[in-house]
């Protein structure tokens, strides 16, 4: 039970291990920033995860007494993806224009063409 | 108006930001980005100047009462890290126009976006520092990470590009881990102000959450300092970044890194939970001691001088954590006050690199060869920001050293004084190899090289100067440095 009870909390880890392996063993810048992609938005399901109550609502006032969710995390959140889509876009535009002046995406490639450049 | 200077402080640069980009190319861009910031460093300068004589401010954003809204706090340790900023960020955005903008990668009419991502970046570093907002704090060191990704990849060299896209990776990573640590400790706590936090967490302090959260930020936050081996985005980045914003990047971003570490250490999770419970000092001690080393002994190989500063930079970072590990107000009073000396000794020698490189086309060793006659003010000022580096008195570098070395007898670690001893000397070799170069090599035939331009002779001169004016005057770096590192270990403020 411990463990289905905290199912939210292992798919966030198992998404950002995915997307930190991504980061490191791939060779592709752009896969890199997939990867990183996957890496943020695994702690946006920790936010919203952590602001869930059981049973509760969305927080909007009714006559009834009802359990509300907290609120403040998913507010949060809405600042942490627009960061994500704000760091995506500027390394998608590095990666444009990495490939134009290299001619390359591929990271090994590019280590090479610089030592290269170095000699 | 003076009740206002917290929000002030950020606001000013925020707003100008993208006024710069909506001016034509050109003066008037130039002209709006350095008003805003000296109005920065004015700002900062008349908050130092209430806290020491008033104590801490609060300021709550739009009236809302703590803990529910936004609340800036600046005491001493924040009002000294915003004069830091601020003052490099002013001297820097004075560095001459014309010169700055030959070296950009960009089209003429794209230059006003560069001063928008320099003011953006101001203002992010001045957010991480004003804030008392544990959430604030990664709002704003993300607005001045992916500004400085930009700033960094309109360096000419190609490789500027690749040095952005790995800081963007390293930082995005870094933050990334930030913003857990935060969300753990509200998840623990149900509060997101600092002072608040520092209430609350000792009630919970035994958890395995706390304990995540604090490894999460102390992991998020060495990536942004660049702490020994978590710095491998930084000399590249700074290598081939255009020589101001190198400058600029090298004197702030990291020391502004150090003191969010400071700032949950000490005041977030305590001095008893960080140091005691956790033991960090056990794992920075090792780590800023090999960083010293290492990136010494690397940056003696370098031929890439700006790449050498670069390395040199881990170094001293490794200093300042060596100070944050002794747990003590002389150590942290070094620490601070190396904050301060090492932002201008670093800001003076890039920018006397950016004036080599302008007259020579590059930062590189064998192209410097003679220079020290051909620009004798430039490599005066260079020599005086190396002295600096080293520790030797009478300059502001020798301050801290002095600190750091009592702080370290002090706890009876004569082994760890004699190797901050050591390693000065190795910063004697990689200064002199430049030295020796500049002054006794003979300069290639038909080459004619000038002095310098005053527009960039004189920023440089005003930081080198400073140097010299805070070894002997110890009042504002090393006196407000003790002040804080009092206030960080909750002693007398």
């Amino acid at each position: 039970m411990q463990i289905l009870g905290h199912f939210n909390y292992w798919i966030f880890i198992i998404l950002m291990m995915c997307g930190f392996y991504m980061v490191i063993a791939s060779d592709n810048l752009i896969k890199k920033l997939v990867g990183l992609g996957i890496f943020q938005t695994s702690v946006f399901i920790l936010y919203i995860s952590m602001g869930k109550i059981t049973g509760g609502t969305a927080p909007i006032v009714i006559d009834k007494a009802v359990v509300y969710s907290n609120p403040l995390p998913h507010v949060l959140i809405l600042t942490a993806i627009v960061v994500g889509v704000a760091t995506t876009s500027l390394g998608l535009a590095l990666v444009v224009r990495i490939q134009e002046a290299y001619g390359t995406i591929e990271a090994d490639e590019i280590l090479a063409q610089d030592r290269d450049d170095s000699l | 108006m003076i009740a206002h200077l917290p929000a002030l402080q950020v606001v000013i640069p925020l707003v100008s930001a993208p006024l710069c980009a909506l001016l034509p190319a050109g003066r008037p861009a130039w002209l709006a980005a350095m008003t805003a910031s000296w109005l920065a460093f004015l700002i900062a300068a008349l908050l130092l100047y209430q806290v020491l004589a008033h104590g801490p401010i609060s300021y709550l954003m739009g009236g809302w009462p703590v803990p529910w809204g936004i609340e800036y706090r600046v005491d001493a340790l924040n009002a000294y890290m915003l004069l830091i900023v601020a003052a490099i960020g002013a001297i820097v955005a004075s560095f001459g126009r014309t010169v700055v903008e030959q070296r950009l990668s960009l089209p003429v009419n794209k230059h006003p976006w560069f001063y928008t991502a320099y003011l953006l970046c101001l203002t992010g570093l001045l957010g991480i520092t004003v804030t008392g907002d544990a959430f604030n704090v990664f709002v704003f060191l993300e607005i001045s990470a992916l500004s400085s990704y930009a700033l960094i990849s309109v360096g000419r060299d190609r490789r500027a590009l690749v040095a952005a896209y790995q800081y963007l990776v390293m930082g995005t990573v870094g933050a990334t881990f930030i913003l857990i640590g935060i969300g753990l400790l509200y998840v623990m706590t149900g509060t997101l102000n600092m002072g608040d936090l520092a209430a609350r967490l000792p009630a919970v302090s035994g958890t395995r959450t706390v304990r995540a959260a604090f490894a999460f930020l102390t992991v998020g936050t060495a990536i942004k300092l660049a702490l020994f081996p978590l710095h491998l985005w930084l000399p590249n980045a700074y290598a081939y970044a255009p020589s101001p914003v190198a400058a600029f990047l090298a004197a702030t971003a990291t020391k502004v890194a150090i003191y969010v570490m400071l700032r949950f250490f000490f005041t977030v999770f305590g001095v008893q939970f960080s140091f005691e419970t956790m033991q960090l000092d056990k794992i920075l001690l090792p780590l800023s001691l090999v960083g010293i080393v290492s990136a010494s002994l690397v940056a003696i190989f370098q031929t890439n001088v700006k790449r050498m500063l670069a390395y040199s930079s881990v170094a001293q970072i490794g200093y300042m954590m060596l100070g944050v590990s002794l747990v003590s107000v002389a150590g942290l009073t070094a620490s601070i006050s190396h904050l301060f000396n090492h932002a201008l000794i670093k800001g003076s020698l890039f920018m006397a690199l950016g004036c080599v490189s302008y007259r020579v086309g590059a930062a590189r060793l064998e192209r410097m060869a003679g220079v020290g006659r051909s620009m004798p003010w430039t490599m005066g000022a260079f020599v005086i920001g190396g002295l600096s580096l080293i520790g030797v008195p009478l300059t502001a570098g020798f301050v801290s050293k002095w600190y750091l070395i009592v702080g370290a007898l002090e706890k009876g670690w004569w082994p760890v004084a004699v190797l901050v001893l050591a390693t000065s000397l190795l910063a004697v070799v990689y200064i002199w190899r430049v030295v020796e170069v500049a002054y006794f090599k003979p300069a290639p035939e038909g080459l004619k090289v000038r002095e310098a331009p005053l527009a960039l002779l004189i920023p440089t001169w005003a930081l080198a100067l400073a140097n010299l004016y805070f070894g002997l005057d110890t009042s504002l770096n090393a006196g407000v440095a003790r002040l804080a590192a009092q206030g960080l270990l909750g002693g007398a403020p």
